[in-house]
C-alpha cells in the first residue's frame, strides 16, 4: 500500500517541453518577483517571486499538483528502472472485503499462489519459480492466451503482499494485498489494491474486455469468490442446474455446464466475468 | 424429471427438465417426497418479485429422501429422511454463526447483483428468483441441495412428512415472526394475514407467553381455522375500521406485538390501498404495503412490528411519524430456519403441535399448475397445498 502511495506522488505528470517551458517561466517571474521586492518593498513582488518558485519546482518534479486534481497527465508513458505503473494510465482499483478466518490463513492461502486461479476467473494458471518469482497464464474471453513473470517486491507475513511484473511486460502492472484483523475478532479485512497499464492496440482492447466497464465490480467478484473458498469451502452456483428454460440458448448453457469441463460464458446477470492477475507482463498470443 | 417452473405472470406449467447434479462438493441430491405450495410463491405467480427467468423451477418448502451426496457432505447418507430450510447457509460465516443463517455471505452466486438492489446480499434462496440465486427449487421430483450437510434436518419416524414438511418454512416463520414480537408474560398480540404462516404465529404467540392473540383477515375459512386451532380472537377487516376496533379490544392501549403476516399483496378498501393498487399497476410502486402502514398505526407506544410477510422493492407512503412517536421498534427479514428446526422438531416429537393442521388441499405435483391456482384464488376454502410427486 505504501509502496502504491508513494508512487501517487512521485510519477511525472507533465510533459518534456512544458518542464523546460515551467522552469524558463518561473525563473523569469521569480527574478522579476524578487526585484520587485526589494526595490520596492512590495508584497505583489513577493507572491510573483513565490509563484516563480512553484513553476520552477514544477519543471524540476515533472509533477503538477493541479494536473493530478483535474486527472490531467501531458507527460509521455515511460517507465524507469525504479518505477512500475506510471500514474493515472491504465486501471486502478481498491477493493476490500472482510473474511471470517485468521489472518494467517488468509495469508498462507493467497501466499500460495497457485490457489489464486481459483477465484481469479480468468487466470488460468500460476507457476511458482521460486520463493520471489512466479509465471502466469491468463485465458482471456476468446481463447487468447497471455502469459508473463512478476516478482513479489515486498513482503510481511500475515500482513502484506506486494507484486509487480517484471520489466518487458506489455502490460505493467503491480498490486498490494493488505491483511488486517477485523474489530472485535470478527475475521480478517483484506485489502486488494491493483493498478495495471493500459498499452494502446490489441492487448489493451483485451484487458479492456477482461476488466469490462467495471473493474471494482470485477475484482469485488474475485473477493467474493476468495471469502467463498475460505469460508464455505466452495463457491456456490446455480450454473448446470435443472431448468424448464425452453429456448435454445439455455439449453446450450446447460449442456456444457453440466459437462463442467468448459467453463460457461454465459451473458447472464448471473455469470460474473472476472480478471485481474497480480502482473500482466509478456503477452502475444500462442 | 416432472417440475413445476415459472414462465411468466400468472404462467406456472409441470415440464419435464433435466434431474439435478452434485455441482459442488457439499451438495446433495433429494428425491422429493412432498413438496408445499407458499404463500410467498404466489408473489412469483403475480410477477412482482423482480429478476424470474422463463423455466425457473419454483418451490422452496420440501423434504425428501438423501439420494446423493457430494464428497464433503458425509455426515449425511443415501436413504436419510430429511427436511430443507428454504434459506440456503453455509453455516461458516460470522452471519451463520451469529443464528442469522438467511443472511448467510456465501450462499447468492449473484451477490453482486443483490448488492446493487440491497446494499448487501442476504442468503440465497431455493426457487425465489435470481436476485436470490437462481436456485432450482423444490416442487420437483429431486432437488439439489447446496450445502446440505448444514442444511439437511434428519426427521425421526416418528414424525410423519406432513408434520415435518413445515419445519422448512412456515413453522419456523410464524415461529421467528412472534420471537420478534419480544413477547412479555400477558402481553396481547395482533397478527394480520390468517394464511398458514399467520396460524403458526397464532400458536407460536401462546407458546412464547402472549395472553391474547387477535388474527384479522377477510377469508371466513382462515379466520375460522384461527379461531378452532389458533385459540385466537378474530377480526374481518371487512367489517369495519381495523385501527379502531383494535384499539376498542384493547381497552384503548393498542396491542403489544403486531405482526404483518401478508406482505406486499395486501389487499384492501380503504382509501390508501386503491391508491396502492394505482401506483403498482403503473409501476410507481412495487408494494403494497397498506397492512404496514395499520400495523404501524394499531401498535401500541413502545410496541413492537414484526415482518415475516415478504417485501421486494419500493413502498410509497409509509407513515414514519405515527412510528415515530410511538417509539416503535421493527423486526422483520427471512426466517434464520436452521437455528428453529431442532428446538421446533422437539416440539412436534413432544406433541405439542401437529403442523399439518393447516393443510387443506393435498395434490399429486402433476396437477401443480392447478394447485397454485385453487390456492390463488382461495377456492373452496383452500388455505395450505401440499404436493406428493
Amino acid at each position: 500500500m505504501e509502496m502504491v502511495q508513494r508512487r501517487h506522488h512521485n510519477v511525472p505528470n507533465i510533459h518534456q517541453a512544458e518542464r523546460i517551458g515551467s522552469i524558463i517561466a518561473g525563473s523569469s517571474l521569480a527574478i522579476y518577483g524578487i526585484r520587485q521586492a526589494l526595490k520596492y518593498h512590495s508584497i505583489p513582488g513577493a507572491g510573483l517571486a513565490l509563484a516563480g518558485a512553484a513553476l520552477i519546482k514544477r519543471g524540476a518534479s515533472g509533477y503538477c499538483d493541479l494536473y493530478r486534481a483535474l486527472g490531467v497527465k501531458t507527460a509521455d508513458h515511460t517507465t524507469g528502472p525504479n518505477t512500475t505503473i506510471p500514474y493515472q494510465q491504465g486501471i486502478r482499483v481498491d477493493r476490500s472485503i472482510t473474511i471470517n478466518a485468521t489472518r494467517e490463513q488468509v495469508y498462507a492461502f493467497w501466499r500460495d499462489l497457485e490457489n489464486l486461479p481459483r477465484f481469479m476467473e480468468h487466470v488460468h494458471c500460476v507457476k511458482q519459480k521460486d520463493a520471489k518469482q512466479s509465471h502466469w497464464i491468463i485465458e482471456g474471453p476468446a481463447g487468447q492466451k497471455l502469459e508473463w513473470d512478476a516478482e513479489i517486491i515486498n513482503e510481511i507475513p500475515n500482513e502484506l503482499l506486494a507484486w509487480r511484473s517484471l520489466p518487458g511486460a506489455l502490460v505493467d502492472n503491480a498490486g498490494s494485498v493488505r491483511f488486517e484483523h477485523a474489530t472485535a475478532g470478527r475475521g480478517t479485512k483484506v485489502t486488494v489494491s491493483l493498478q495495471y497499464d493500459a498499452p494502446a492496440g490489441q492487448v489493451g482492447v483485451m484487458l479492456a474486455k477482461l476488466f469490462g466497464k467495471d473493474p471494482e465490480r470485477e475484482v469485488d467478484a474475485e473477493m467474493h469468490r476468495l471469502k467463498n473458498i475460505i469460508e464455505a469451502g466452495e463457491i456456490p452456483t446455480s450454473k448446470g442446474q435443472s431448468t424448464g428454460r425452453t429456448d435454445e440458448h439455455s439449453r446450450q448453457v446447460q449442456k456444457s455446464a453440466t459437462k463442467q469441463t468448459e467453463k460457461v460464458h454465459d451473458a447472464s446477470e448471473a455469470s460474473f466475468p472476472a480478471s485481474d492477475a497480480p502482473s500482466y507482463s509478456h503477452i502475444n498470443g500462442r | 424429471m416432472k417440475a413445476l417452473c415459472w414462465y411468466g405472470k400468472n404462467d406456472v406449467r409441470v415440464e419435464t427438465v433435466p434431474e439435478p447434479k452434485i455441482l459442488n462438493p457439499r451438495d446433495a441430491i433429494i428425491k422429493t417426497t412432498l413438496t408445499a405450495i407458499c404463500g410467498s410463491d404466489l408473489h412469483l405467480l403475480h410477477g412482482c418479485i423482480p429478476s424470474m427467468k422463463q423455466g425457473d423451477i419454483l418451490g422452496h418448502e420440501f423434504m425428501g429422501e438423501v439420494l446423493e451426496v457430494g464428497t464433503e457432505a458425509a455426515n449425511l447418507k443415501k436413504g436419510d429422511r430429511v427436511v430443507v430450510p428454504f434459506t440456503i447457509a453455509c453455516g461458516r460465516c460470522w452471519f451463520c454463526q451469529q443464528g442469522l443463517t438467511s443472511l448467510c455471505d456465501n450462499s447468492n452466486p449473484n451477490a453482486l447483483a443483490a448488492e446493487k438492489l440491497y446494499g448487501y446480499s442476504a442468503s440465497g434462496l431455493f426457487g425465489y428468483s435470481h436476485i436470490f440465486g437462481g436456485y432450482a427449487g423444490g416442487q420437483a421430483q429431486y432437488v439439489r441441495v447446496p450445502f446440505a450437510d448444514t442444511a439437511c434436518q434428519k426427521i425421526p419416524d416418528s414424525v410423519s412428512d406432513e408434520q415435518a414438511l413445515f419445519l422448512s418454512d412456515i413453522f419456523p416463520t410464524g415461529y421467528m415472526a412472534a420471537e420478534n414480537c419480544n413477547i412479555h408474560p400477558g402481553d396481547t398480540i395482533a397478527i394480520w394475514g390468517c394464511g398458514p404462516v399467520g396460524q403458526f404465529a397464532i400458536k407460536s404467540a401462546f407458546m412464547l407467553g402472549a395472553e391474547r392473540v387477535i388474527a384479522i383477515d377477510d377469508i371466513p375459512e382462515r379466520l375460522e381455522l384461527a379461531k378452532t386451532q389458533g385459540k385466537a380472537e378474530t377480526l374481518n377487516f371487512g367489517n369495519g375500521d381495523v385501527v379502531d376496533k383494535l384499539k376498542e379490544l384493547t381497552g384503548g392501549r393498542g396491542p403489544d406485538g403486531c405482526i404483518d403476516a401478508v406482505g406486499m399483496e395486501a389487499h384492501g378498501t380503504s382509501v390508501d390501498s386503491l391508491y396502492d393498487y394505482a401506483k403498482q399497476a403503473v409501476r410507481l410502486e412495487t408494494d403494497r404495503p397498506h397492512v404496514l402502514r395499520q400495523a404501524i398505526q394499531a401498535c401500541r407506544k413502545g410496541g413492537t412490528l414484526s415482518v415475516p410477510g415478504v417485501y421486494g422493492g419500493m413502498i410509497d407512503k409509509f407513515p414514519i411519524g405515527a412510528a415515530f412517536s410511538k417509539g416503535l421498534t421493527f423486526r422483520m427479514g427471512q426466517t434464520n430456519v436452521h437455528r428453529y428446526l431442532k428446538p421446533l422438531l422437539d416440539r412436534i416429537e413432544k406433541q405439542e403441535i401437529d403442523p399439518s393442521f393447516v393443510i387443506t388441499d393435498r395434490y399429486g405435483l402433476d396437477c401443480a399448475a392447478e394447485a397454485y391456482k385453487t390456492f390463488d384464488k382461495h377456492e373452496h376454502g383452500c388455505i395450505k397445498v401440499v404436493l406428493r410427486p
